[in-house]
């Protein structure tokens, strides 16, 4: 079908919007032009270098006047603050300039508390400050109220005590493996790193009876024996763990965009990680191999034959590999541990300290004491202040008691270590991109729980 | 285990849970006493920065925590030695050193009339939330501290609950009655 001229007109005005075309440069006036061209801000390299240098900057331009810097508030509801975190990032731009951490939003007052429970409920009160890693919490209070104590802990409970901790740092680890992935947009990895943690809390549950909390390493040994069947529970977890390490090898690790997200990001040096008191991971980033279980071994750690993973740059991409291959070395030495596991006792023998077995309540007067002491007033620590320490998944975690010779401690303060590795993220976002600050934040893996106590 | 020899030293000259190593072992310039096994410093409050800096030049590198014990109701022995005045307040503060792979505490005095300890931010860096956080709930300043603000209690927060005069409380439970159905 053929249309006349006239009726091509007639289209056109119908559907015509009016004068929004581009006219002629000729016709339109000075006014039009400028709004053209300022419509679009286009700034040249040398202009942007010059806008740099002027003054009132100093510091390469990372100093900036504060009118010309914006002060976002990102949380305390973020999905990628892992909990209730609040940070307020001064920005230039897209560039990150100060930072100021602001927690106690989960704030509960848990070394108050602990001043007011037994040295045997303590546990139940630490166990849920570290929520990804609660059997670490509960070692390192035992192990301090044990030193105050004075008593030896059987061979098979710290054998056990090792089983655990080590199988709750694969978790803790693999937690990080799956908030990683997701704060940086491989969110299949949350799934993949949420389906081996949960088959280790499955193993949890079996042996303690709770998949996290567990409140199952207490002063004097641990709650109870390995269920039967245990070894076999074990060796199947750590046996299927190492292929999909690999796999996580292929998805991420080797991926050119997972690198470029996180190499050379959030760079620390081992000088300001020490002068920060970080720990953990986030001090072997930088090169420096200080792991308590092997410089200061505590438990069985010293026979223990694996390596301390270090990096070289300190960014996030060295924390990430280093996270990934702990794990690896938590598997070695999970297999020493179950080659080595001896039989006999899980709990010290020490009546005034171990609630007796049931059955012997009925035929003992003095067990029945016993019980009753122990779980009403509590068994009774000799006075003193001590402080022991612990390799947990994020650092040093470390336990200051002091006890007045009553059933309760007089003080018990938690050394967290994500409390202070919270301190490095000002240093490691500062100069950075605010896109970057994700990374960042996930790579120090906070857990607020602790942080906030 | 080493935990067994205070009780044995107790009974032997007197001191609760405190052992002298046979010839003194000094360092920066103060006696090293054993608590434990675990060796801790006694300076007075007004040198604790010299002592903590002249210290990390000995290699304790790190601070590893700043924190405090109020001794208001404590009723057994303070295990101090002589010399050393008890106070209300004692500030803890620990360092460790990769080199000997040894911590090292520092108990400084601290008295309830004037809770102001020197910070120690200008040698450690890392001490500075800690400070905030012994602040906030001890109610004991640090002089030249760069923000010294609460860090875990809201701001506006009346008093310090560490303190072993803040009672733990409770939030009574109110029952309220349900509204008539209109």
């Amino acid at each position: 079908m053929t249309t006349t001229a006239q009726q091509q007109e007639e289209l056109a005005a119908l559907t015509s919007e009016g004068g929004q075309e581009l006219g002629t440069r000729a016709m339109s006036g000075g006014v039009q032009v400028l709004r053209e061209v300022g419509s679009v801000l286009r700034l040249s390299e040398a202009e942007a270098a010059e806008l740099a240098e002027r003054p009132g900057r100093v510091d390469g331009g990372l100093e900036a006047s504060e009118d010309e810097t914006t002060i976002i508030n990102m949380g305390p509801q973020h999905p990628s603050t892992h909990g209730v975190l609040r940070l307020m990032i001064e920005l230039d731009g897209e560039q990150v300039l100060r930072t100021k951490p602001i927690i106690g939003y989960l704030h509960t007052g848990m070394e108050k508390t602990g001043e007011v429970l037994t040295y045997l409920q303590g546990p139940t009160n630490v166990t849920r400050m570290d929520y990804a890693a609660p059997l670490f919490n509960e070692l390192v209070f035992s192990l301090a109220t044990e030193a105050l104590l004075g008593i030896e802990v059987p061979e098979r409970a710290t054998w056990m005590r090792m089983l655990l901790t080590e199988l709750n740092r694969i978790s803790s680890h693999l937690l990080f493996m799956a908030t990683n992935g997701m704060d940086l947009g491989a969110v299949s990895m949350m799934i993949y790193g949420w389906r081996e943690r949960e088959e280790t809390l499955r193993f949890f549950e079996k042996v303690t009876g709770l998949r996290m909390n567990h409140n199952f390493i207490r002063p004097g040994g641990v709650a109870a024996d390995l269920p039967d069947g245990w070894r076999d529970d074990v060796l199947r977890l750590v046996d299927s763990l190492p292929p999909r390490l690999d796999e996580y090898d292929t998805l991420m690790t080797d991926q050119p965009i997972w690198r470029e997200r996180l190499q050379g990001v959030g760079a620390i040096t081992t000088e300001e990680a020490v002068a920060l008191g970080a720990t953990g991971p986030l001090l072997r980033s930088t090169g420096y191999a200080w792991d308590l279980r092997r410089t200061m071994p505590y438990l069985h750690y010293d026979e223990m034959d694996f390596d301390v993973v270090v990096g070289t740059y300190g960014d996030c991409f060295d924390r990430y590999a280093i996270r990934l291959n702990e794990i690896r070395e938590s598997i070695r030495i999970i297999h020493q541990v179950v080659d080595r596991m001896p039989p006999g006792d899980y709990r010290t023998q020490d009546k005034k300290v171990t609630p007796p077995p049931r059955a012997r309540i009925d035929e003992s007067m003095e067990a029945l004491i016993h019980h009753f002491k122990i779980f009403t007033e509590g068994f009774k620590v000799p006075e003193g202040e001590v402080y022991v320490a612990v390799e947990s998944p994020r650092g040093e975690l470390g336990c200051y008691l002091v006890s007045d010779g009553s059933s309760r401690p007089y003080r018990m303060h938690i050394r967290g270590p994500s409390f202070v590795n919270l301190q490095t993220l000002p240093h490691m976002m500062r100069g950075g991109l605010i896109a970057d600050a994700v990374a960042v934040i996930s790579s120090v893996d906070p857990i607020m729980g602790e942080v906030d106590r | 285990m080493a935990a067994d020899e205070p009780a044995e030293a107790s009974t032997a000259d007197g001191a609760a849970a405190t052992e002298v190593t046979g010839p003194t072992e000094e360092l920066a310039g103060l006696p090293v006493v054993r608590s434990l096994g675990q060796r801790v410093l006694h300076p007075a409050r007004a040198e604790l920065r010299e002592v903590v800096a002249r210290l990390r030049e000995e290699g304790w590198l790190m601070c590893l925590t700043v924190t405090a014990v109020d001794y208001l109701v404590h009723d057994g022995a303070r295990s101090l030695p002589e010399g050393i005045e008890p106070e209300r307040f004692e500030v803890v503060v620990i360092l460790i050193s990769h080199a000997e792979r040894d911590r090292l505490r520092l108990r400084v005095q601290v008295p309830e009339d004037d809770p102001v300890v020197p910070s120690l931010f200008d040698v450690h860096p890392g001490s500075e939330a800690m400070e905030r956080e012994v602040f906030d709930m001890f109610g004991i300043a640090f002089d030249g501290h760069p923000d010294l603000t609460r860090i875990l209690m809201p701001e506006d927060w009346q008093g310090h609950p560490l303190r072993k005069d803040f009672a733990v409380g409770r939030i009574p439970v109110q029952f309220k009655h349900a509204h008539a159905a209109r």
